[in-house]
């Protein structure tokens, strides 16, 4: 009866883990964030521009891109992180820890920030395009100032959405020794049944996608004058 | 098209009314033919110089197309922006814009804080802003309420004295055509079956299509009730039309005096089109036959129409059988 004993008490160990989870957890999912959005990005103004009917329509990228884009997305998580192990050894030297852990989540997350920003493009009225485009814009002009500053409160909700997917797959990160909440609740609540651990795990997690998403929604308001 | 002219193009929806005016700067590429935009035949530009043309020609939409990121001010600064105009000048330009359209003091506000006929402005300033030698309106007004239309129009007008801006204008609306335009082409299943003045086309319009629409303005179809009102009644009923100058005469009074017949307006509608008086009356004259005849001969040679009617044989069962019955022209 230890384990029951153990429920509810917050020892310093205890807290001093879950600090340190949750500091590697947002480190994880912060920059992988900030490498995946930014990368992203081009990926999906590239899709929406050479799409069929789009302003540089283009019968090769498109197709190209995309299936590139649907290869990326069906690989599971836990997969592409072992398969890239000599890319993340190449990049940062180790394949194991929480930096480590950023190449792949960063990875993944790229093609599915890529089709978020298309289809938050796709939203903007064919009209204002065309109405760019009878002013005399280049598509590099539309691209830099109808379409993007159109999209971006859709595009705040879109990393909004791919940062709370990456604290999801920032769990997985434990199996190369990536650390943070996810891994926490595996080995200490699940493996050494302490409930309280996984509980404690389990709410840091609720709290932290609360935040995020209410973040980004205040943020996408604050931007929406539509 | 002349230049300095208003020249409005009315067709049916799905006429080919939009990709007329969408090919003029090219964001429909014709299968066929040539642009001519001032000289320059646009179809044979590519890219850059498309682009540079483009500049010389406004556009304003149906639906505003303003861009909901930006202010009003923001919005008309774009083509400026586009154009690479320092923001220094593009500030007293914007400024100076809003000030023609009229919304100095709204240059803060989102599109959508703005009523549709202020979006229309913010749209009309944003065209103008490059300084454009033709402006192409693609139903501007057709989102719009009467009252506004009304004032868009007034202000397009405005611009079009003011600026000596060329404006080619699209519509399903013979009463935007009626209220400012020089000339009119008529189009029907992409082709253009009509083109004169706005006058002529009222007055003698002869394709189906402008029957048809300027049979909705005018409203020359004769009201059932005036056949069944009117079976007792004697004397030839008439149907006058008159334009112009003759339409200040005191046409029929002066053919009663004259003639000992009898004239019992019955119907009748007065319009001006571009400051021309145009209308149709429905007279019934009664005397002897030999006067009727005179005073038709009299009218006639006063430059007006005379047509004379006969009452459908199933009198009032709805407006086309009144509207086919049999037109007898006396002139």
């Amino acid at each position: 009866m230890r384990g029951a004993r153990d429920v509810g008490m917050l020892t310093p160990q205890l807290l001093y883990l879950l600090r340190q989870a949750t500091m590697e957890t947002l480190w994880m999912v912060g920059l992988s964030t900030l490498i995946a959005v930014p990368c992203g990005l081009p990926l999906g103004v590239l899709l929406v521009c050479t799409e069929p009917g789009g302003i540089l329509e283009n019968r090769i990228i498109y197709p190209v891109l995309s299936g590139i884009v649907n290869v990326g997305r069906s690989i599971p998580f836990i997969i592409l992180m072992v398969a890239i192990i000599p890319f993340t050894r190449l990049l940062v030297g180790t394949s194991i820890g929480t930096t480590a852990a950023v190449v792949p989540l960063a990875v993944a997350a790229i093609p599915f920030v890529a089709r978020i920003v298309e289809s938050s493009l796709k939203e903007i009225g064919h009209g204002v395009i065309e109405a760019a485009q009878a002013m005399g814009a280049t598509p590099w002009q539309i691209i830099c100032k109808v379409l993007i500053p159109e999209a971006l409160p859709a595009l705040v909700l879109g990393t909004t959405i791919t940062t709370i997917n990456l604290v999801g797959y920032s769990a997985m990160a434990g199996a190369i020794g990536g650390g943070g909440l996810g891994d926490l609740a595996i080995r200490y609540g699940y493996q050494r049944f302490r409930t309280d651990v996984m509980l404690m795990t389990v709410a840091e997690l609720v709290l932290m996608v609360q935040g995020i998403q209410m973040l980004g929604d205040w943020l996408a308001r604050k931007l929406d004058h539509k | 098209m002349a230049s300095g002219e208003i020249f409005g193009i009315i067709g049916l929806s799905g006429a080919g009314k939009s990709t007329l005016v969408r090919c003029i700067n090219m964001l429909e590429r014709p299968q066929s033919g040539k642009i001519i935009v001032d000289g320059v035949d646009i179809t044979a530009l590519s890219g850059r110089e498309l682009r540079l043309a483009r500049r010389q020609i406004g556009m304003i939409f149906q639906h505003f197309n303003l861009l909901s990121s930006r202010t009003a001010f923001g919005n008309v600064a774009f083509p400026l922006e586009i154009m690479g105009m320092p923001r220094r000048e593009i500030k007293s330009r914007v400024t100076e814009l809003l000030r023609l359209v009229g919304l100095e003091d709204r240059a803060s506000a989102y599109p959508a804080q703005l009523s549709g006929g202020q979006k229309q402005r913010v749209g009309i300033a944003r065209a103008l802003a490059s300084n454009p030698k033709v402006l192409l309106s693609d139903e501007a007004t057709s989102a719009l309420d009467p009252t506004t239309t009304h004032s868009i129009l007034r202000l397009l007008k405005d611009i079009n004295r003011s600026l000596g801006l060329t404006i080619m204008l699209i519509t399903h609306e013979m009463g935007v055509i009626k209220e400012i335009c020089d000339r009119v082409a008529v189009i029907h299943n992409g082709r253009i079956v009509e083109v004169g003045t706005v006058l002529d086309i009222f007055s003698h319009p002869r394709s189906s299509t402008a029957k048809a629409f300027t049979r909705d303005i005018l409203n020359l179809d004769i009201p059932d009730a005036l056949w069944k009102n009117n079976k007792g009644l004697n004397g030839k009923l008439l149907r006058i039309s008159f334009i112009g100058e003759s339409a200040a005469r005191p046409v029929i009074s002066s053919v009663v005096k004259k003639f000992q017949v009898d004239a019992n307006i019955l119907y009748g509608k007065l319009d001006y089109v571009q400051d021309t008086p145009f209308g149709t009356l429905i007279v019934a004259i009664s005397g002897d036959a030999p006067h009727v005849e005179g005073a038709i001969e009299h009218m006639t040679s006063l430059g007006l129409r005379v047509e004379m009617l006969e009452a459908p044989p199933a009198a009032g069962e709805n407006g086309k059988a009144a509207e086919k019955c049999g037109v007898g022209e006396a002139g």
